[in-house]
């Protein structure tokens, strides 16, 4: 199996709506434990190791894209100082 | 590590010995010397001479004693220590045990049982003191006229030669020198001997501190390991409870990064400790120590003629009882290896798979230790996090309980080996080559019980063809065991278990090798066939 990043959802507002909800009334400390513990409950549906590591690297390579992101424009913003 | 209770369990004397008396010239010469005459040491050299080799076997020290150390002796080893003669003397003095229980706060998580099916020989585990696992070894060591046992013989120079290696020996007496043709470094974690053949030994350091007590009461916990996360008793670490022989319990607590190891382990700090965790304070202390731990191993387990074995080569967490189980599997796994190079009959590059082996071995079982480590010892706070949201969901979910990792303790590795011959046939179960024979009940075909493991082990353990009946009967190479099932001559299978076990049909055989490994198994067994795996098992090929 590979990781499926095509549209699944009929309606995806509905599903990112539903986890937008899930952290509200949350402190930032509780919606991290509720994160860890919907990932663990998502990762063990899915059952695919392989699947895992490649949702594992789509989410580290958007970090690293973020953070070259982040350089470029302070770089940027030092130069126009 | 430091003794509440120091006791020399049994003490031995320094005999000088007519090798001391020689001149630089006329060095005494031997196949075989083995250092340390730990668990592994005493094992490979008793395995040695079973074999009909000659074993030096030299030890810095003159006695075994100080504290339990290793308690969990695995199905493995038992099976093993069987072979060598002493498995029936190990688990009648030891606690047999299969359960474990593991507790969040004062409610168990789960249970689960590591040999949930009969007809084995022996159990999961034992648990047995180290010293008495060390004096069961050096009483059969006694018996085999062809071990030379000599202690206070510390190794303090190597010098590595074409052929063999020159040893310096310190004793009481003053140093001397001999010659051996290989020398097996069973010296533990702080090995003379790495040192000597300038070996790196890197790897990961564990900074959180563990406190051992083994303390003596009479008690009627179950014969379970019973592993806490997070016990009222000791809130926020772990904590493990665990029975020996002779009503010895040993518990194992995690403490912080920071704590003061010298005032941790004063036996006024570590009672209230203990107290709080029996709901009494009835017990004595045998021994109490605090230790630190790493996971490591060396990049290459043979050099030129030294050869290492057991902690000296790899170390592990406890978590897993996987530092002295894995030891007797390297000992296994090299005797036959050793013997057959040293009579000629393998060359000298079969000892590389006990390197290509071993060390995979000592890979997955540091992975493995590791894994448990940072469970019970979270490195980040998110890792904290993900450890709460396992052991939370492990309360309503199958899938938690699973993940929740108090030590996944110690089973065979299984081998992706240059002597196995890859699958040809179709396989539903039954194990692959590279895998430890599994064990079954079957009778002699005269009467009686026995077990699969006993058939593999009589008259001397060496390659095997288990064959199963009603197939074309098939002529074994020579020097190969046969061990036939079903037929008019051989062994009976009543309940059918090694059938299954085995994947058996009508003709299936498997070449054991002389560890009680798969090196082959065929559904159509030819002469020809059976001769080609046997020689890729042998390392000729």
């Amino acid at each position: 199996m590979v990781l499926s990043t095509s549209s699944n959802f009929a309606k995806p507002d509905d599903a990112f709506r539903a986890i937008v909800e899930a952290h509200r009334g949350l402190s930032d400390a509780q919606s991290a434990d509720f994160d860890a513990a919907l990932v663990l409950i998502l990762a063990n549906h899915i059952g695919d190791l392989g699947v895992l590591r490649e949702a594992i690297a789509l989410a580290r390579h958007r970090m690293i894209d973020e953070q070259q992101q982040q350089q470029q424009q302070q770089q940027q913003q030092q130069q126009q100082q | 590590m430091a003794h509440a209770t120091t006791q020399a369990k049994t003490q031995f004397g320094y005999r000088r010995h007519p090798d001391q008396d020689r001149s630089q010239a006329d060095l005494a010469e031997h196949a075989i010397v083995v250092v340390g005459a730990g668990p592994v040491g005493l094992s490979l050299a008793v395995d040695l001479a079973q074999r009909g080799q000659r074993v030096v076997l030299l030890d810095d020290a003159d006695r075994i004693g100080e504290g339990s150390r290793a308690i969990c002796f695995s199905k493995r080893s038992l099976e093993y220590w069987d072979r060598l003669g002493v498995g029936d003397r190990m688990v009648a003095k030891g606690v047999v045990w299969s359960v474990g229980r593991i507790f969040h706060g004062d409610a168990q998580l789960y249970q689960f049982n590591l040999l949930p099916e009969e007809g084995h020989k022996r159990p999961a585990f034992i648990n047995l003191q180290q010293y008495y696992a060390e004096s069961y070894l050096v009483d059969r060591v006694a018996e085999l006229p062809d071990i030379d046992l000599r202690w206070r013989n510390k190794v303090i120079a190597l010098e590595q030669r074409n052929d063999g290696v020159a040893l310096t020996i310190a004793t009481p007496d003053g140093p001397y020198r001999l010659l051996a043709q290989y020398v097996i470094a069973c010296d533990g974690a702080r090995s003379a001997l790495r040192q000597m053949v300038g070996a790196e030994f890197g790897g990961q350091v564990f900074e959180d501190q563990f406190l051992i007590a083994d303390v003596k009461m009479s008690a009627e916990f179950p014969t379970e390991r019973w592993f806490w996360f997070d016990p009222p008793f000791h809130a926020g670490r772990s904590a493990l409870l665990h029975k020996q022989p002779d009503d010895v319990w040993r518990i194992d607590l995690q403490l912080s990064r920071d704590a003061d190891p010298v005032a941790e382990k004063r036996p006024e700090n570590v009672r209230p400790r203990i107290a709080r965790m029996l709901g009494h304070d009835k017990f004595e202390f045998e021994w109490i120590s605090l230790y630190k731990f790493q996971c490591r191993r060396m990049d290459r387990f043979v050099h030129g003629r030294v050869i290492f074995a057991g902690d000296s080569a790899h170390q592990v967490s406890p978590f897993g009882a996987r530092g002295a189980n894995s030891g007797l599997e390297d000992a296994e796994n090299l005797s036959w290896k050793l013997d057959r190079v040293l009579r000629g009959a393998s060359p000298a590059s079969l000892l590389e798979s006990y390197h290509v082996e071993r060390s995979a071995a000592a890979d997955e079982n540091i992975r493995e230790s590791t894994r448990s480590t940072d469970f019970m010892a979270p490195n980040t706070r998110q890792e904290a996090r993900l450890r709460k949201a396992v052991l939370s969901l492990a309360k309503e979910t199958e899938f938690g309980k699973r993940m929740v990792n108090g030590g996944r303790l110690s089973v065979p590795c299984v081998y992706d080996s240059p002597l196995s011959t890859a699958d040809v046939d179709e396989w539903r179960a039954g194990p692959r080559p590279g895998t430890s024979m599994p064990d079954a009940p079957i009778a002699p075909r005269s009467g009686g019980n026995a077990f699969l493991t006993d058939a593999f082990r009589e008259g001397g353990t060496r390659f095997a063809l288990l064959a199963f009946g009603n197939g074309p009967a098939i002529e074994t190479p020579a020097g190969v065991k046969a061990i036939r099932m079903d037929g008019a001559d051989g062994w009976v299978d009543a309940a059918g278990l090694a059938a299954r076990r085995y994947d058996a049909e009508p003709g299936t055989a498997y070449l054991l090798r002389p560890d009680g490994y798969v090196a082959a198994r065929f559904r159509h067994p030819s002469r020809a066939i059976v001769e080609a795996a046997l020689a890729r098992a042998e390392g000729l090929n």
